[in-house]
């Protein structure tokens, strides 16, 4: 990413102001949006979180309570108890299934912008609609999962009114929006290079070996981008839960971002809901972290190693 | 004798070969088939739902077409639940939000690709760092910013960020694509007297359409099917966007869930992000595809 950086073109100046001048010129409104939105919220709520604070009166400091608070907090245990299972129930099944969609999808028969169209469709809808049709989808007796399973002769269970197979729902429900993540792997799949195909034809590899050989080693890099991009997006799962289940049965749904949310904006609890947010910040800081320090298995091109 | 027996076996092989193609393809079409159905029955349950009255939705099993089909249920939403009003307003917040996205991001973009300035990587990392920032850190004390300067239930909180380039993947993907871009273009616009604003107007942005596309078609789903952002912001049932008045339908206590009118509504929702999709759907594709992600 940052080899490419260097390619830019070393003109010294142009009319009137220097080429950096002209970098920060173009880069003004990043900068001030990045110090307005962004920067400055961020040490804000860092200082918020040594405060109490219910809007209507004065913050008033009272040092790290709010952060001896949270780890005494059964339901700040909850919600990461739930998020995190949904997380390692979701990421790992929706990177496999979104793999082998843009695999299918990737193949060479008529109709083929048909299929990827109809597969890509649900990515483009989400939030409250798509939520609200799978509650109805998963409803116990009238709904579509059930009657579906039904005809191959299954039993359904309750779903969402069943603390032990509501998360199990979330699971298959973000199933469905697999089109996004096979998307970037379908552009990823036509950059590599045919040639690298066909030299492993030449040494006799059958489809499999130049799946494994060739396709996924060259695919690393979009596996570890959509890797990271889908446990920082399912840390942050809240449309979902708030209008599916609103966190029940008993809190066996309580979203670690709804608990955030519930805190600050119905509790008021600004400061602790701030705790809470930098608790969140330091986990996908932490997660992501250790995954990059993980990601001996990504190759680079032209990088000696990390390859297989 | 052995020449005939050679090309004999080269002719077997070849019908064998051929005979694997097809069975393959139609494999294929049919793991496709099935695949497509699964991705498309939550729709179509969704639009045949969306058709029934109050009570046929609850006949069960379900009948996939509705007698008589009910479009009133559209005519309710629009009118009865003012659902018209929240079209309005969600558009009133998607189209200058995906205006100012454009416009900030490529500028950023444009500076992040093809201009040399003190602390460009550092600024860039900045960026990729911003892209993994979970919202929710940045929520409060934006709310409480918002607040002092009067925005509460307005759409500015809504707004006015985009156009301060607020959304590190958008700056990220326009810069890879204009880094595609190549550069003798913009030096021989340089030598015809274009200045920077010049090449970036005149040259880099038709050029780069896909990408910005794919950018505005983001931006714009973003938007429109944001919840928490409307939720937190506005109060008032006037003024709210589609997706809270979706949410406010649902929240409607009755002694039957109307699903009939949350389908119809989830349609509402739905169409207008797709009816965007498929419009721009080539551009779309070509952003995603020539951008890539790579290292």
């Amino acid at each position: 990413m940052l080899k490419a950086i260097g390619a830019a073109e070393t003109r010294p100046r142009m009319r009137g102001l220097s080429e950096n001048g002209y970098f920060y010129l173009f880069l003004a409104p990043w900068i001030i949006g990045f110090v307005t939105f962004q920067l400055v919220p961020i040490l804000t709520s860092l200082g918020l979180t040594f405060t109490q604070w219910e809007i209507i009166s004065r913050p008033s400091f009272i040092g790290l309570d709010n952060w001896r608070r949270i780890f005494q907090d059964p339901l700040f245990w909850q919600s990461l108890k739930v998020t995190t299972i949904y997380t390692v129930g979701s990421v790992p099944l929706g990177l496999v299934a979104s793999l082998l969609l843009a695999l299918l999808l990737n193949t060479n028969v008529r109709g083929m912008a048909f299929y990827r169209t109809v597969c890509y469709l649900p990515s483009v809808t989400s939030g409250v609609a798509v939520s609200l049709l799978w509650v109805w989808i998963f409803t116990p007796e009238f709904g579509l999962l059930n009657y579906v399973l039904g005809l191959v002769g299954i039993h359904g269970p309750r779903w969402l009114f069943d603390p032990n197979w509501v998360l199990p729902a979330f699971v298959v429900m973000s199933l469905w929006g697999v089109g996004g993540g096979m998307l970037i792997y379908l552009s990823g799949l036509q950059s590599v290079p045919t040639i690298l195909y066909e030299a492993a034809e030449i040494d006799g590899a059958n489809r499999w070996q130049r799946l494994l050989n060739v396709t996924v080693p060259m695919l690393t890099p979009v596996i570890f981008f959509n890797l990271i991009m889908s446990v920082i997006g399912s840390f942050q799962t809240f449309t979902s839960s708030f209008i599916m289940t609103g966190g029940g049965p008993g809190y066996s749904s309580l979203f670690y971002v709804l608990y955030l949310y519930r805190s600050a904006f119905q509790f008021f609890r600004m400061g602790y809901a701030a705790g809470l947010a930098w608790v969140l910040l330091i986990i996908i800081a932490a997660l992501t972290f250790i995954l990059f320090k993980s990601s001996g298995w990504v190759y680079y091109e032209g990088s000696t190693s990390g390859g297989r | 004798m052995a020449a005939s027996n050679a090309s004999a076996i080269a002719r077997r092989s070849k019908q064998t070969a051929q005979v694997k193609r097809v069975v393959g393809t139609a494999f294929a079409h049919l793991v496709l088939t099935v695949v497509s159905i699964g991705f498309a029955l939550p729709f179509v349950w969704m639009i045949s739902s969306s058709l029934k009255t109050q009570a046929q939705v609850f006949i069960f099993p379900p009948r996939w077409i509705p007698r008589p089909m009910l479009w009133s249920n559209y005519a309710e939403l629009l009118g009865v639940w003012q659902f018209g009003v929240y079209i309005r307003n969600s558009l009133t917040i998607a189209v200058p939000s995906l205006i100012g996205a454009v416009l900030s991001c490529s500028l950023a973009a444009y500076a992040f690709a093809r201009l040399r300035g003190y602390g460009r990587n550092v600024l860039f990392a900045m960026v990729l760092v911003t892209m993994m920032l979970p919202y929710p850190v940045t929520m409060i004390p934006l709310f409480l910013l918002f607040k002092q300067l009067g925005w509460v239930n307005t759409y500015l909180p809504m707004i006015v960020p985009s156009f301060f380039a607020f959304g590190g993947f958008y700056i990220f993907l326009l810069r890879q694509f204009f880094l595609g871009i190549s550069p003798e273009l913009s030096d021989a616009a340089k030598i015809d007297g274009c200045g920077q604003f010049g090449i970036y107007w005149r040259i880099i942005m038709p050029l780069a359409k896909p990408a910005l596309a794919t950018v505005a078609l983001f931006d714009f789903m973003g938007n429109w099917n944001d919840l928490l952002g409307p939720l937190i912001y506005i109060n008032s049932m006037s003024k709210y966007t589609l997706a809270l008045g979706l949410a406010g339908l649902r929240a409607v206590r009755s002694s039957m869930t109307p699903w009939h009118l949350l389908m119809a509504g989830s349609i509402v929702v739905a169409l207008p992000p797709m009816i965007l999709f498929f419009t721009a759907q080539k551009l779309f594709i070509q952003g995603i595809v020539v951008t890539g992600i790579k290292g």
